[in-house]
C-alpha cells in the first residue's frame, strides 16, 4: 500500500489545463490544412495526392470549382507538401467540431487558364446552409433540455459502428489521468438505457446498422449524438461501399461532428463539451475569406 | 540462387514430380510454386508434417479474365529458412470449389470460410461451413469476384438472422453479449453457454466491421491506397503501413534507404510498446488494480506525444510512404526520443515493480485463461499470444525486414498459456524493444530516406511480412494497370487468433472473461476488414 501511495506522489498531478488554457501542441502535430486561396494557382496537385478526396474539382467551361471537405480530411498533410506555393500550410488548429456538417466545407470559385491552372479567385463559398438550421435547432433543443435537466454533468454511450479502433484509442485516452474527462462530470456508461450522448465512430457499416439503431432507440430522450472521426463524419477513406453506408447521419441526426484520423483527446473533449453548450463554436479564418 | 537454397522446394519436387512446377520467383525469399492437381491435401500433409512447415495463411484470388480460373495461394514457412513457399492451387476445371484442409489444420478453418464468402468457392471437406465474414441474412453475392461492383448497393437484409448453436441440459444458460459491449471497444458478438459460473463454450459472431477494405485496395490508386492500410486496424496503423509498403518495394524492385529502414523499426517498436504498455495496465485494470493502469495510461500517453513529435500524429499515421519515409528526423527530434526512452525505461521499470508486488493480481491472473501450447498448435496460433503458449515465432527474427536483421534481440517464450504470461511476453518484449530503439537512435540517421518508386509493371507479385505488436500481419498484392492493384490480401494476427479465446475461456467463470479476452486484445477490425 504504502509503495502505492509513494509511486502516486512521486507521478504528481498529471491533469492537463485544457480547455482551461490553451492545450500545448508539438508544432510538428498535422491539424487543418489552411488555405490561401489568393496564392493557390494549382489545386490538382492537391486533389490528386489527397488520399479520401477531401479536396476535389469540378465546375464547367471556364470555371473551375475547388472543395475542400475537413470532414473527409485525415490531415496527412500531402496537399501541403504538393503546393511549393506554400498556398497550403498545415496548422496546429484541431478544434474543428461543428454542429453543421456543411461548416465543415468550402467551396472556391476560380476562372480556369487553358493548361489547367487557374487565375482569378471568383468566390470562396463558406457552407453555413439555412436549409440547416432546422437541425441544428433541434440540436440547440435537445442541448438546452439536458442542460436543465442534469445540470452540466453528462453520461455518454460509445458505439463503433464500424470504425479501425483509432477513435476508440484516442476515446479512452479521455479516461486516462491526463484528460480526466470525469472531472467534467462526463462519464462514459455501460448501458444506452443510462446514456445521454450516443458518441459514434464509424464508418457505419451494413453489419452494424442495425445495433446502432437499436442502441439510439435505448436512449431515453434528450439524446444528442456525436459523430466522430473522419469516418464517422462522411464514412473517411472507406466511403460509401457494399459493406459501409457512409458517416453517421446516413443513420441517425448528427448533433455533432468532430473531425480528426483520429480526433486527438482535446479535440474529442472540445466537440463533447460544444455538444452539451459548455464551449462556444470556434469557426475558423481563411484568407481571403 | 541454388536449389539447396530451397529444400522444401527440393523436397516437394522429390515427393510429387512434374505434380509440382517451380514458378519465377521475384525475390528469392519468396518462391511460387504451382500445383498441378486441385487436390491439395496430400502437399500441405507432407509440408506440414513432415517438413516441419507451417501454414501461414490461404487465400484466394479471381483470375477468371486473365486465366480462366480461380486459384488459391497456400504460404509455408519453416524455422530457420527466411524464405516464404507460395503453393498455388487452381480451382477445378469449371468448378467453384476447392479442398478444404480445416479437418486436418484447424488453423484456416475461418480462412476457408472467408473464401467461401468472398469469392462464392466451395470449400470441399469443411467441418463446419457455415458463413463467416459474410452475415448469414446477406444476399448470395461474393464481392471478391470481379465482377462485383463495389459500390453495389445491396437491397436491406431479410435473410435468416445466424443461429447459435442451442446449449441445452439443466442449469445450462446461455448469455448473449454485443455486439455493442459495455466498454469503448470494437464490436462482435459472444454467446456464452454456461452451467452456474463456469463457462461451457463460446461462440463468437464477428465482421461487424466489415467495411470492403480488400476491394477496396483494388480501387485506389496505391499511393492513396497507403493511407487506407494505416486503417486496417488504428492501435497497428504502422505496422500495417510498413507491411503495406514493403509489399509495394518488393513489386516495384527498389531497395529502401538504410536510414528508413532503420527509421521504420523505431517506430514499429514504438508502436509496440505503446501497445503493450497501455496492456499491462488494461490487464491489470480487470482484476481491480486501478491505480496500476493510471501509471500504465500515463506512461503511455508520455509515448503517444513522442510520436506526435516523431510523425506529427499521435498513431504514428502519415509517415511511412513506399521507398521509405515521408520525413527524416533532426537532431532535436532524436534527442527526445532518445530522453524520453530513458525516462520511460526508468517508470516502466517501477510500474512492473507495482504490478508485480500485487498479489492478488498475480492470484488472478495465473492460471486464468489457460491456452495450452498444444491446442495453439492446432489453431495456428501466433505473435503474443502464441508465445505464452510455447509458439516461438517471431517475423523479426524469422523474416528479417526493415533493419531487424542489424539488432540482437531475445524472444520470450512461455509455456503456461495463462493471462500472467501473456502478461509477461508484453513486459518481456517492451524491454526487448527499448534495447532495439536505443540501439536503433544512435545510428547516424542522415542522407537518403525515401528511395524515389517508378511505375510498377502489372502482374507483379509481393508477399510482406511484419510482426505487429499482436503478431505476424501479412499483405501480399498482385499489381495491376496504372498504379492500382488487382489484388490486396490483407492477414492480421487476429484473424488467426480468435479461437484461442474460445479455447482459453472454456472452463473460467463468465467474469473474468473481461481479462482474458483483455490479455489477447484482438482486433475486431483487422479480422473483419
Amino acid at each position: 500500500m504504502f509503495k502505492i501511495l509513494q509511486k502516486s506522489i512521486g507521478a504528481g498531478i498529471v491533469t492537463t489545463a485544457y480547455p482551461g488554457a490553451p492545450a500545448q501542441i508539438s508544432n510538428h502535430f498535422r491539424g487543418r490544412p489552411s488555405f490561401d486561396f489568393e496564392k493557390w494557382k494549382d489545386a490538382r496537385t492537391g486533389a490528386e495526392v489527397c488520399p479520401t478526396g477531401a479536396i476535389s474539382l469540378g465546375g464547367n467551361g471556364d470555371v473551375r470549382t475547388v472543395t475542400v471537405d475537413y470532414g473527409l480530411c485525415v490531415f496527412c498533410g500531402l496537399c501541403a507538401e504538393a503546393s511549393p506555393d506554400q498556398a497550403v500550410r498545415i496548422t496546429q488548429d484541431f478544434e474543428l467540431a461543428t454542429a453543421e456538417r456543411m461548416n465543415l466545407v468550402l467551396t472556391v470559385e476560380y476562372t480556369l487558364n487553358a493548361d489547367g491552372t487557374h487565375r482569378q479567385l471568383r468566390a470562396v463559398n463558406r457552407g453555413f446552409r439555412n436549409a440547416g438550421e432546422d437541425v441544428e435547432n433541434v440540436g440547440r433543443k435537445a442541448r438546452e433540455k439536458i442542460h436543465k435537466l442534469l445540470g452540466r454533468s453528462l453520461s455518454i454511450r460509445e458505439v463503433d459502428a464500424g470504425s479501425c479502433n483509432g477513435c476508440e484509442v484516442e476515446i479512452v485516452a479521455l479516461n486516462n489521468p491526463i484528460y480526466d474527462i470525469e472531472r467534467f462530470g462526463i462519464h462514459f456508461v455501460a448501458s444506452p438505457r443510462h446514456a445521454d450522448m450516443l458518441l459514434v465512430t464509424g464508418p457505419v457499416t451494413r453489419n452494424m446498422e442495425l445495433a446502432l439503431l437499436k442502441t439510439y432507440r435505448a436512449m431515453p430522450e434528450p439524446k444528442v449524438v456525436v459523430a466522430v472521426g473522419a469516418c464517422g463524419i462522411s464514412g473517411g477513406i472507406f466511403g460509401e461501399n457494399y459493406a459501409s453506408l457512409g458517416g453517421v447521419d446516413k443513420v441517425l441526426p448528427v448533433d455533432v461532428y468532430i473531425p480528426g484520423c483520429p480526433p486527438r483527446p482535446q479535440a474529442l473533449l472540445h466537440g463533447i463539451l460544444l455538444a452539451v453548450g459548455r464551449l462556444p463554436e470556434r469557426p475558423y479564418h481563411e484568407h481571403a475569406g | 540462387m541454388t536449389e539447396a537454397m530451397f529444400p522444401l522446394v527440393e523436397a516437394l519436387q522429390r515427393k510429387f514430380g512434374c505434380q509440382v512446377q517451380s514458378m519465377h520467383a521475384g525475390r528469392e525469399d519468396e518462391i511460387y510454386l504451382v500445383a498441378r492437381d486441385p487436390d491439395v491435401r496430400a502437399i500441405a500433409e507432407y509440408l506440414t508434417d513432415e517438413c516441419d512447415a507451417r501454414l501461414v495463411t490461404v487465400f484466394a484470388e479471381d483470375r477468371r479474365s486473365a486465366e480462366g480460373v480461380f486459384f488459391n495461394y497456400y504460404v509455408f514457412e519453416r524455422r530457420g529458412d527466411t524464405q516464404y513457399l507460395m503453393v498455388r492451387v487452381p480451382a477445378p476445371e469449371g468448378g467453384l470449389e476447392f479442398t478444404s484442409l480445416s479437418a486436418k489444420l484447424p488453423a484456416v478453418n475461418w480462412q476457408e470460410r472467408e473464401i467461401q464468402d468472398w469469392f462464392g468457392l466451395k470449400a470441399i471437406g469443411h467441418p463446419n461451413p457455415r458463413k463467416v465474414a459474410l452475415h448469414d441474412n446477406w444476399p448470395d453475392v461474393h464481392p471478391l469476384c470481379k465482377d462485383f461492383p463495389i459500390d453495389t448497393v445491396l437491397p436491406p437484409f431479410e435473410g435468416e438472422r445466424h443461429l447459435y448453436r442451442p446449449a441445452l441440459g439443466e442449469g445450462v444458460f446461455q448469455v448473449p453479449v454485443g455486439p455493442v459491449h459495455a466498454g469503448i471497444i470494437e464490436p462482435g458478438h459472444f454467446s456464452f453457454a454456461v452451467a452456474g459460473e463456469p463457462i461451457l463454450y463460446l461462440q463468437l459472431r464477428m465482421f461487424y466491421t466489415h467495411k470492403g477494405t480488400e476491394k477496396l485496395f483494388e480501387k485506389l490508386p496505391i499511393h492513396r491506397a497507403v493511407f487506407l492500410a494505416e486503417s486496417i486496424s488504428g492501435d497497428s496503423s504502422f505496422s500495417h503501413g510498413a507491411a503495406f509498403c514493403q509489399a509495394i518495394e518488393r513489386a516495384a524492385r527498389i531497395e529502401v534507404p538504410l536510414t528508413a529502414l532503420v527509421m521504420r523499426t523505431i517506430l514499429l517498436e514504438l508502436e509496440r510498446i505503446c501497445n503493450h504498455v497501455g496492456d499491462i495496465g488494461a490487464i491489470a485494470n480487470d482484476v481491480g488494480f486501478v491505480v496500476a493502469n493510471a501509471h500504465a495510461s500515463r506512461l503511455k500517453e508520455t509515448l503517444f506525444e513522442l510520436n506526435e513529435r516523431l510523425t506529427g500524429n499521435r498513431l504514428l499515421r502519415g509517415m511511412v510512404c513506399p521507398g521509405g519515409v515521408r520525413r527524416i528526423w533532426n537532431d532535436g527530434q532524436l534527442d527526445l526520443l532518445r530522453g524520453t526512452i530513458d525516462a520511460f525505461a526508468v517508470e516502466f521499470r517501477d510500474l512492473i515493480a507495482l504490478v508485480h508486488s500485487s498479489e492478488s493480481t498475480q492470484d488472478r491472473l495465473e492460471r486464468t485463461g489457460i491456452l495450452r501450447p498444444e491446442k495453439a498448435k492446432d489453431l495456428g496460433i501466433v505473435g503474443v499470444a502464441g508465445r505464452a503458449s510455447g509458439i516461438d515465432l517471431d517475423v523479426r527474427r524469422d523474416h528479417p525486414y526493415a533493419a531487424y536483421r542489424t539488432y540482437s534481440f531475445r524472444v520470450p517464450v512461455y509455456q503456461a498459456g495463462d493471462v500472467w504470461h501473456r502478461m509477461q511476453v508484453r513486459i518481456d518484449e517492451v524491454n526487448e524493444s527499448l534495447g532495439i530503439i536505443r540501439t536503433a537512435a544512435d545510428h547516424s540517421l542522415r542522407g537518403e530516406f525515401r528511395a524515389p518508386v517508378p511505375a510498377i509493371p502489372p502482374d507483379r507479385c509481393a508477399l510482406s511480412a511484419v510482426e505487429g505488436w499482436r503478431g505476424e500481419i501479412i499483405h501480399w498484392i498482385r499489381t495491376g494497370p496504372d498504379n492500382h492493384l488487382e489484388r490486396c490480401k490483407i492477414k492480421d494476427p487476429s484473424l488467426n487468433n480468435w479461437p484461442a479465446v474460445v479455447e482459453a475461456v472454456q472452463g473460467n467463470i463468465i467474469a473474468d472473461f473481461p481479462v482474458i479476452n483483455k490479455s489477447f486484445n484482438l482486433s475486431y477490425s483487422g479480422t473483419d476488414r
